[in-house]
């Protein structure tokens, strides 16, 4: 990233501890202006904190928050030029969904209050509503009076707490598409918290993964998803087979072999922690085929289960070791296995990812909330 | 599921509906029954008792004398305007001491919570008419109150703004309308209490978030939010202390003689029952008027 721009949001060694408990360890992060960022993780992870110190509405012990160059880490949340989008909303109920998305403007004397409000209640499909009470809108236009509300400042960080909680899937799947699509709009800087690792991977650009106060992965989606660098993140981003292994030397410039219970596998090596001689080999269940077609990785078990979801069929195939892996099959006519079925697995050396085995294969897994 | 759970309750409630109809009104009967006899008939008595001549040895005769309504008027205005002069600026100082408090309790207190509410509502376990006469002990002259008030010239301050008549504290002006907001001061902090303990933080955070300074905050936010509980607690506060007769008898001086202590000594010592009437009513329809006018203006018309 080389130097800071202008309007970058840096956190410099950003620490928040508590009597009995670090909530944040020390985190540097810096958020290119312009750029939906999510940072994702289990509830108690740091994240909200992190969060709340960058609004202002809780004081660090440690560190700084820049914006470019000025240092923001003193101010008052009310002197700050960021704005919040509340996970509970928090609309003023005496006031007018008007008044409310007004409130800011007004706050900073802006003259032209009216029109930039009614503009951005446009631009969030309200204009019509503007003069009734928040209380008398659907948990769904709520949400997007808050968010005209902090938008309407154009702010250079707009934070986004959990704002889809509340809502229901279908209409939170609608809001996914309309924030990104009003983040393009109006080019603002959007950190959005949440724990919903689909949301986080729909909407943003980068994406850092926290865990007990400290970032574990910091990176694009997909990169995210291909390449975790822990059992946390494979295991909070979707699901992950993870079959222990040991690196076997030698292997060729692009790919390695590891054996894992007497067969042996290969792995490209860029997936490869370095130095690594003990790890965890792991592949997410739909790069797994049933058959052999899927590469030259191969392995035999027995189909124990069978799920039938539309758009793919999921099998849990025990491996002779007991072990069980989950495979997830399109169901795009390829041959299908019954129960009890004797399958080969495969698949190819780059779907792999191998991570150090010293960590716990399921850390994390059993924090995925499904939204 | 869902569309048979609509239907069996759908055909449920419409024959009971109708047969329950008589039961909120039975349940509104004993309030109603309570409030004519002890609130509309001795309305109805105080009424007629006002239009009657006479006196008590020889008994009262209904004449139909409107006019004693414009001679008690014109007899005993100034306790009248000084009545709700004093209760004016005692409900005014209990919101200035009893907001802080009450928000402090709400939002601040935490575990104490229950504690400092506890403490509020303490001094109701001893009669009102024992709390005013402590406070004679309280303010005498021999006692450290008054005599740390003329070291620090407090009486020379009080006695500038006439609030006093010489250096001593009690009978006076200062010692009715400070008892009035002491006595009162509870009724103040429960209703303010009450709408700030709704008051949701988050949205304090919001306004914070939004540009707005904590003066702002609590111009824009909190007081707004808070208008009913102030509405109720100035209700509370006022109507009965424009009415009280102890404070201005135990503390005051003939100067500060409050309409209250007038009614009271033309009903018990005068025993002229017309124009004690008479005034009970003027109080009455001075207080509804002043009431409709406030909270017309307050905003929540719903409290009416």
């Amino acid at each position: 990233m080389g130097e800071a721009g202008k309007g970058d949001l840096r956190l410099v060694a950003l620490t928040k501890s508590f009597e009995t408990f670090t909530a944040v360890h020390p985190l540097d992060l810096t958020i290119p202006q312009g750029s939906f960022f999510a940072l994702l993780g289990p509830s108690g992870c740091g994240k909200t904190t992190t969060l709340r110190m960058i609004a202002g509405l809780e004081e660090p012990t440690g560190g700084r928050i820049l914006i470019g160059d000025s240092d923001i880490t003193a101010t008052k949340a009310y002197q700050r030029n960021v704005n919040t989008v509340f996970q509970s909303y928090a609309l003023f109920p005496h006031m007018t969904v008007f008044e409310n998305v007004a409130f800011g403007l007004r706050r900073r004397g802006d003259k032209d209050f009216r029109a930039k409000s009614h503009e951005a209640l446009e631009l969030v499909q309200l204009g019509q509503v503007s003069s009734k009470k928040p209380t008398q809108l659907s948990g769904g236009m709520q949400q997007r009076v808050a968010l005209a509300r902090a938008l309407v400042n154009r702010p250079d960080v707009l934070l986004l707490d959990e704002p889809l909680g509340a809502l229901d899937l279908k209409l939170r799947r609608q809001m996914q598409i309309e924030l990104k699509r009003i983040q393009q709009e109006v080019g603002l800087t959007f950190i959005h918290v949440t724990h919903d690792q689909e949301e986080a991977m729909t909407m943003a650009d980068s994406i850092a993964v926290m865990n007990a106060g400290a970032i574990e992965q910091l990176g694009d989606p997909a990169t995210l998803y291909e390449q975790p660098r822990s059992t946390f993140v494979a295991n909070f981003l979707g699901q992950s087979n993870l079959l222990k292994a040991t690196v076997n030397l030698g292997g060729t410039d692009g790919v390695v072999t590891v054996r894992s219970h007497d067969a042996d596998l290969e792995v490209s090596r860029s997936h490869l922690p370095d130095g690594a001689s003990e790890v965890w080999l792991g592949v997410r269940p739909e790069k797994l085929r049933l058959g052999e077609s899927g590469g030259p990785n191969h392995l035999r078990g027995v189909v124990r289960d069978v799920s039938f979801t539309g758009v793919a069929t999921q099998y849990i195939v025990e491996m002779p070791w007991g072990q069980e892996l989950t495979v997830v099959q399109q169901n795009d006519g390829s041959a299908r296995a019954g129960l009890a079925e004797n399958v080969t697995v495969s698949w190819a050396a780059e779907h792999g990812f191998a991570l150090d085995a010293s960590q716990a294969a399921d850390a994390g897994a059993e924090l995925v909330e499904h939204g | 599921m869902a569309e048979t759970a609509v239907l069996s309750t759908g055909s449920a409630v419409a024959p009971s509906h109708r047969r329950r109809t008589w039961v909120p009104y039975a349940l509104l009967l004993p309030g109603l029954l309570w409030l004519v006899v002890f609130f509309v008939l001795p309305m109805l008595t105080l009424g007629s008792q006002s239009l009657q001549e006479g006196n008590v040895d020889d008994g009262y005769a209904f004449t139909g004398n409107v006019a004693i309504y414009a001679e008690a008027l014109g007899r005993y205005w100034p306790q009248m305007l000084r009545s709700l002069l004093y209760a004016g600026v005692a409900t005014l100082l209990a919101l200035l001491l009893g907001y802080p408090l009450a928000y402090f309790i709400a939002q601040k207190a935490g575990r104490w919570k229950n504690i400092v509410l506890v403490l509020v509502i303490a001094p109701f376990f001893t009669s009102f008419l024992i709390r005013t006469l402590a406070w004679r002990t309280i303010l005498s002259d021999d006692w450290f109150v008054t005599q740390w008030a003329r070291t620090l010239r407090v009486t020379d301050l009080l006695q500038w703004v006439g609030l006093t008549a010489n250096d001593s504290l009690l009978s006076s002006k200062f010692a009715v309308i400070m008892g009035l907001t002491y006595n009162f001061l509870p009724f103040m902090i429960l209703p303010l209490y009450a709408s700030l303990e709704r008051l949701d933080p988050r949205l304090l955070e919001a306004a914070g978030d939004l540009y707005a300074s904590p003066r702002e905050t609590f111009r824009r936010v909190t007081w707004p939010l808070s208008l009913p509980g102030v509405v109720a607690g100035t209700l509370l506060t006022f109507i009965p202390a424009a009415g009280d007769f102890i404070n201005a008898r135990l503390l005051g001086n003939t100067q500060t003689t409050m309409i209250g202590s007038v009614i009271d000594s033309q009903f018990l010592r005068v025993l002229d029952y017309p124009l004690a009437a008479a005034l009970s009513f003027i109080l009455l329809i001075v207080i509804v008027t002043m009431v409709a006018v406030y909270v017309r203006k307050a905003g929540t018309e719903e409290l009416l």
